[in-house]
């Protein structure tokens, strides 16, 4: 599935992420995180588990988290897939 | 006689100030204060070096003191409480000699028994005479009591008074009295009133908190120490102020007459006296307008000293008489020992005030706190650092249960009769890690940048540094 456009979902507040995601010829992540010496590692998998299964293989992603819980992380790297065009 | 002296600067010189000494503050004027850093600014200015800072907190309006360290005007600190901002510096190692961190009770205690030397004590007054007797409840930068620059105001070589409201002689309502000052500075401004006390301290609306407040007036109401001449501390924190509300509706509902609500006090508790919650407000900090007003009309609200409040040396210390305290934490383990030093990334960024005091002395400490805060568990099986020790801490309330310290039974069995939600700490901890997931460990730095010592002086742990 393509991202076709920039999209974005969530929130700066905090315990909520903020996911930016545009097009791109190949996969990449930035996450920046309150939390990311405790759970840098779990953020980083829970986003591309997202993107896998939604099925997106190229995109540039930017998780800006304020320490949100991993459902939440989840359910805005969809979101934000689905505002992208890449809803499948 | 006259102690009147021109300037600051003046006092500084007369006072014999040289390298090496102990210069002395209170922090009642919290984040308004102006007069550490223009006492500081004048040390420096003299070129003063190597002058070592005793002060009852620091708050980030002190971050001028960062440059005094790298200069090597400072080098050495004393306090029981920092603010975020110079916390973090602190933490990332700009101080060669380690911070020293002592509770509310235990700086008067250190001070008195000449473990903590102060050469120069400077008094930020409100109002005073040009004898020197000041007062904390009158004047554009009324700040209320000035419980904690009793001792240093004893106990200084030297003490300077500095007031931005001199009054004709003699201030007849004074905290601190005129035997005790050699000099008295009159400036333009002390502080900036919108930093020495907030407007209103208001209670939370967060649905999580008021569950807690909720949990944490019924285990007071349930451990049995709700009773005539019941005696209360809370802290300012938004749930802690929830609790005092649903306890002040207990209270008048049932017709329960306290005896005494004490510590910092907030507009909440000065409501509790009004309403006949208690007959008297013991105070050695105010928090908001409402508690300033009230110290300065209200009898029945009186300033302690924080030898009185809660020294460990004192013959007696009201926090010895006091039955509930409700008391915050950034981190609890399963032991019930609670951090307030640092945050999840072992950045300084607060510290003990009278939290290990209160908790020493009370019947009943509880601590209150969300099980998690921004994905990081509130329980952990060993907190980064130890404020408060867990065998004085007996009861945590969170929104997904009530964790009683094993050492206290009885008031496990008395919540359990009373159908409240008790959970075992570690089946908490679980419990929280399942919907936050498990936290790597952090690695600590090498170096020690502060050491926390206990009320009674006794070394309770070490803050090591944070690599980034």
């Amino acid at each position: 599935m393509n991202i076709s456009r920039r999209a974005s979902a969530g929130t700066m507040e905090s315990s909520d992420a903020y996911i930016e995601i545009e097009p791109a010829s190949e996969l990449s992540i930035h996450i920046e995180s309150v939390v990311k010496k405790q759970f840098g590692d779990k953020i980083e998998s829970a986003v591309r588990e997202v993107l896998s299964d939604c099925g997106v293989e190229s995109a540039i992603v930017r998780v800006t988290d304020r320490g949100a819980l991993e459902c939440v992380i989840r359910a805005r790297v969809e979101t934000a897939v689905k505002r992208s065009g890449g809803g499948s | 006689m006259n102690k009147i002296v021109s300037s600051i600067k003046e006092a500084i010189k007369l006072a014999g100030l040289r390298d090496g000494m102990t210069v002395s503050f209170h922090h009642h004027l919290r984040n308004g204060d102006f007069v550490l850093n223009m006492v500081m600014e004048e040390i420096a200015a003299l070129g003063i070096r190597d002058i070592k800072v005793n002060a009852s907190s620091l708050f980030d309006v002190h971050t001028p003191l960062i440059g005094h360290i790298k200069n090597g005007v400072v080098t050495g600190i004393s306090t029981d409480y920092m603010g975020a901002g110079l916390g973090r510096e602190i933490s990332r190692g700009v101080l060669a000699e380690p911070v020293k961190f002592y509770t509310h009770g235990g700086r008067p205690h250190s001070i008195i028994e000449g473990r903590e030397k102060i050469d120069v004590a400077f008094i930020a007054a409100p109002t005073a005479d040009n004898m020197g007797n000041c007062s904390g409840k009158y004047g554009r930068s009324a700040c209320g009591s000035l419980g904690y620059a009793f001792a240093d105001a004893m106990y200084a070589k030297r003490v300077v008074v500095i007031t931005d409201n001199l009054v004709p002689y003699p201030l007849a309502d004074f905290s601190i009295s005129e035997d005790y000052v050699d000099y008295v500075v009159e400036v333009d401004a002390i502080g900036d009133p919108k930093g020495i006390v907030s407007g209103t301290t208001k209670i939370t609306r967060d649905p999580v908190g008021l569950v807690m407040a909720a949990h944490a007036a019924k285990v007071i109401e349930a451990s049995g120490l709700l009773k005539d001449g019941f005696s209360f501390q809370t802290g300012a924190g938004g749930a802690s102020l929830a609790a005092a509300k649903f306890l002040k509706d207990i209270m008048l509902e049932k017709n329960i007459r306290g005896s005494f609500g004490l510590g910092g006090i907030t507009g909440y508790m000065v409501d509790m006296l009004k309403a006949g919650c208690f007959e008297t407000l013991l105070d050695v900090q105010c928090f908001d307008l409402s508690a300033v007003e009230s110290i300065r009309n209200d009898p029945r609200h009186r300033e302690i000293s924080a030898m009185q409040y809660a020294s460990p040396g004192a013959k007696s210390a009201v926090v010895n008489s006091l039955d509930v305290v409700i008391l915050g934490a950034t981190e609890i383990d399963t032991d019930f020992n609670v951090n307030v030093h640092t945050d999840s990334n072992g950045y300084i960024m607060g510290g003990s005030g009278g939290h290990s005091d209160t908790a020493a002395g009370a019947k009943l400490s509880m601590i209150i706190a969300p099980m998690f805060r921004a994905r990081l568990p509130i329980v952990s099986g060993r907190v980064t650092c130890i404020s408060t020790p867990g065998d004085s801490i007996d009861v945590l309330v969170t929104q997904g249960g009530i964790a009683v310290n094993p050492k206290n039974a009885e008031l496990k069995e008395r919540l359990e009769a009373a159908g409240l939600p008790i959970v075992d700490i570690f089946e908490l901890k679980d419990k929280t890690e399942r919907i936050t997931g498990k936290p790597n460990e952090l690695t600590r730095g090498e170096r020690v940048v502060a050491e926390v010592i206990g009320r009674e002086g006794n070394l309770l742990d070490r803050i090591y540094s944070v690599d980034k």
